[in-house]
């Protein structure tokens, strides 16, 4: 049965991250945005909450796609079955990320034990791995300075030497690279066997060899650390290889990419609650200013301020069932490339069309530091571009709907 | 014009038509008139030189520009039933699961199967033509009662096949119906909104005297007729009025884009009563009802016209639902526009994809191109957007939840990105696409009514 709605056993979960949202992340917002690189140390607080809570199993925190595979493929299985449609981690995890970015996005993305290097290790690691690195705060790290949208062409090697492999390379733009415990490195095998040879490692934080070199001054999600790592002859047993250690040229990418059909409509549910906040406060200052949103009357018959904003809302609401779309498919295993993408592709286009534009009809309160509006239209800007750009996301759409491959549209 | 010569003139009903599409201040100077002239002298000397003159053309369009008026169809006898003011039955809303969940029933996917069966097989083959002829042919019409369309918002109790709010089987079916054709879609949904209106909202009396007629072998066509010939129209503002006159009332206006005006036997009009808006049944036949040709620049199978009410009166009998249930009524006539976006967006989607990965330029497809693909790529996700937002609008109405806002968005959305891939559909073709060869420039066309168009369908 067609059925769009919050899903009701997630309520509570909902409601204890807008809780959380409001009244730990807010506070923290403007502050740790004018304080690049000062670590936020109020999040330890919460992260230590929010284990809690997972502990009890009362709640699935930011990284819930960390929830190990084996048992969702159980109830996903058991639910399908039945005939039945499962609302599990994945549209759990969308939600209450959605309401933490509604918070603070820089500040989510500097969650203890949070990271994007989590959802790898939950979505490639065996059971061996996945024990072995529980609790670890992962940062993941792909880019290069010659190497961004392009991933499959990364330089960083790994050499098997005895039961060790040997890392070399340098790695840009890594989130939460200086916070966290270990970091997951795309490292290639052999560069003549193209993408087929790439193959993600877990890097502890210490390992000699690796160094964080620098940290980025940013545009946005200034809460957030973006670290330079280098890996200079970074030795790292061979069981931190995550998944297959063999080169199946025929397998290529899948593996790796893999991550992505998780982790994309999470970066749409942070465009979607940055883009949320933006709309509620401006509709407040809209109203203060007596326009009234009329959803009766036409939207050309009202003030274009109310007809932009219908506009605006009308985005918003596709995007954000886009993403609840791409997490229930994952939920209930189906294939989700096609919609993930077209959810990361639509959420990450609206969030920065509609924080600027609210910054705008808010006129010079938007546009001052007085109110986060001008914070927010920062801060979207980057999740139109990480874990995958908006050209990228169209190249993925554009090549499953016309049936091509990857040398036939470049 | 202006209010300082007519001050006391209220604003027209009806806003007067242009000439060749000019503003009034626009006023030929001395050269401007001599061109005038020798225009004239060149159409004359040039339709008679290569005999352009196209007799039955001219004749339609000239019926149309003077306001050509019939008289309303002959409606048959709805013989009076049923009791007076009581309540008439209605159907429960659906059921929620509190689950997130975008798969259709097993009753809602055979309907759609049904349906979309329906419009492979016979609307789409029919549909340039049908667009041609300004007419909906009567044989898919037939068929199209014979699967039920007006029937399904209708209880079961009552004849047809409702058990619980069908707003989201009748999206599904719009949407289904659309990818056929939009125009002939909207010629076969007619009768049954006015079928539906009676069910969500008839008193018994006007369901035992309306509602068989639909339910029968027989069913008659017919109309909601909400929107009104001005520019910003609203629908919660109509100007069309209905006074009370002994225990009946009397209709005054004119009703915009009817589909199948000149068959219907029976008229949903929506007026303004004692400063509220609300809905009227007015059979055809009543005296001072008369139909006006409106055809648009798409839509033309559902063969739109203008409905011109002076001084119609109708009994008791004729008020429908409240001031509420009115606004629910544009609500969910705005759901089936949506609806039918969905279905004529996919049918562009649908087209373009083997479309520009045949056609070669440069020595390789034209879907080689990032410029080309990502225009496919955004067909794809826009209208999976407009869809979801759809869906969601509607089966929150299905749910007897609000769904107001729902529906404003989908309108929104439907209307602007519809619009932008029924412009991309052409685009993608080319010259081609601009060449009636190819179904897309009538899409376009289709396309462009979803974010102005107010009552004819109904969910």
């Amino acid at each position: 049965m067609i059925n769009l709605e919050t899903p009701k056993k997630f309520r509570p979960l909902i409601g204890q991250a807008h809780q959380v949202a409001m009244n730990l992340l807010r506070p923290n917002s403007r502050k740790y945005d004018q304080r690049e690189h000062e670590y936020p140390k109020e999040l330890d607080m919460l992260a230590a909450m929010i284990d809690g809570l997972s502990d009890s199993g009362a709640s699935n925190g930011a990284g819930a796609a960390g929830v190990r595979r084996s048992e969702e493929e159980q109830a996903a299985a058991a639910a399908k079955d039945e005939g039945r449609t499962k609302n599990g981690a994945n549209l759990a995890s969308v939600l209450s990320i959605m309401e933490m970015c509604w918070g603070d996005v820089g500040l989510l993305l500097s969650m203890p034990r949070q990271g994007l290097g989590n959802s790898a290790i939950a979505s490639v690691a065996n059971d061996e791995q996945a024990e072995r690195f529980k609790g670890v705060w992962a940062s993941m790290a792909i880019t290069e300075p010659g190497t961004g949208s392009d991933s499959a062409n990364i330089q960083t090697t790994a050499v098997l030497d005895g039961d060790e492999y040997v890392l070399d390379g340098e790695k840009i733009f890594v989130t939460a690279g200086d916070r966290c415990d270990a970091v997951v490195v795309w490292a290639t095998l052999d560069k003549s066997l193209g993408r087929a040879a790439i193959k993600s490692f877990v890097v502890p934080k210490g390992t000699p060899g690796m160094r964080v070199e620098r940290l980025e001054h940013k545009l946005g999600i200034r809460a957030s650390d973006t670290a330079t790592i280098i890996f200079d002859g970074c030795r790292v047993p061979k069981e931190n290889l995550l998944g297959s250690p063999e080169v199946d040229v025929k397998q290529g990418f899948a593996g790796a990419m893999a991550t992505f059909d998780n982790t994309r409509p999470l970066v749409a549910a942070m465009a979607l609650g940055c883009a949320r906040a933006s709309l509620e406060l401006t509709k407040e200052l809209l109203e203060g200013a007596g326009v009234e949103i009329d959803y009766d009357r036409p939207a050309l018959g009202q003030s274009a301020a109310a007809a932009t904003f219908l506009q605006l809302e009308s985005d918003w609401e596709a995007a954000y069932l886009l993403t609840l779309q791409a997490a229930w498919k994952a939920d209930n295993r189906e294939p989700n490339s096609l919609e993930a993408s077209m959810a990361k592709a639509k959420a990450g286009r609206v969030g920065s069309d509609i924080t600027l534009r609210c910054v705008e009809l808010a006129g010079s309160i938007g546009y001052g530091e007085h109110e986060l509006l001008e914070k927010w239209a920062r801060d979207s800007k980057i999740l139109d571009i990480f874990e995958g750009t908006q050209q990228i996301q169209q190249l993925i759409v554009a090549r499953r709907l016309l049936g091509l491959s990857s040398a036939e549209l470049k | 014009m202006s209010a300082t010569t007519r001050p006391e003139e209220p604003a027209p009903a009806v806003t007067p038509p242009s000439k060749h599409g000019l503003a009034s201040r626009e006023k030929p100077d001395p050269i401007g008139l001599a061109v005038a002239v020798l225009n004239r002298l060149a159409q004359t000397s040039a339709l008679d030189r290569f005999g352009l003159r196209r007799p039955t053309e001219r004749a339609v369009f000239e019926a149309t520009r003077s306001g050509f008026r019939t008289l309303g169809a002959v409606n048959r006898q709805f013989a009076r039933k049923g009791r007076k003011g009581a309540t008439g039955t209605r159907v429960p809303a659906a059921a929620g699961t509190g689950t997130f969940d975008v798969t259709p029933t097993e009753d809602e996917q055979m309907l759609v199967d049904v349906v979309s069966e329906f419009a492979e097989e016979l609307v789409r083959p029919a549909a340039a033509a049908a667009d041609e002829a300004t007419q909906a042919p009567d044989e898919v019409l037939k068929a199209s009662l014979e699967i039920g369309l007006p029937i399904l918002g209708v209880p079961e109790e009552l004849g047809g096949i409702s058990t619980e709010r069908s707003a989201m089987a009748g999206t599904l079916v719009a949407e289904a119906l659309a990818k056929g054709d939009m125009g002939i879609a909207v010629a076969a949904l007619a009768p049954g909104a006015v079928s539906t209106a009676l069910s969500l909202w008839g008193t018994d009396e006007q369901q035992s005297t309306y509602l068989p007629a639909f339910t029968g072998a027989d069913v008659p066509a017919a109309a909601l007729a909400l929107a009104e010939p001005r520019p910003l129209f609203d629908p919660l503002q109509p100007r069309t009025t209905a006074r009370r006159d002994g225990d009946g009332f009397v209709l005054d206006g004119v009703k915009s884009m009817v589909p199948r005006g000149a068959a219907a036997e029976l008229f949903v009009v929506g007026a303004e009563l004692d400063g509220e808006p609300r809905l009227f049944l007015v059979e055809s036949g009543t005296e001072g009802l008369e139909i006006e040709a409106e055809p648009a620049m798409g839509l033309r199978a559902a063969e739109l016209s203008r409905l011109v009410l002076k001084g119609v009166r109708v009994g008791a009998i004729a008020p429908l639902g409240d001031a509420d249930d009115y606004a629910e009524c544009i609500r969910l006539s705005r759901l089936a526009w949506c609806a039918l976006s969905l279905g004529t967006a996919q049918a562009v989607l649908d087209y373009v994809i083997p479309y520009v990965n045949e056609r070669k330029a440069f020595g390789e497809p034209v879907s080689h191109r990032q410029a080309v693909a990502f225009m496919v790529a955004n067909i794809g996700i826009e209208l999976q957007g407009m869809r979801l937002v759809t869906y969601r609008a509607a089966s929150r109405a299905a749910q007897g939840k609000s769904f107001a806002r729902e529906v404003a968005l989908a309108r929104r959305l439907c209307a602007e990105r519809g619009m932008q891939i029924g412009n991309d559909g052409v685009q993608l073709l080319g010259g081609h696409g601009f060449v009636k060869e190819h179904p897309v420039e009538r899409w376009y066309r289709d396309l462009r009514a979803i974010g102005l168009m107010e009552g004819g369908v109904l969910v």
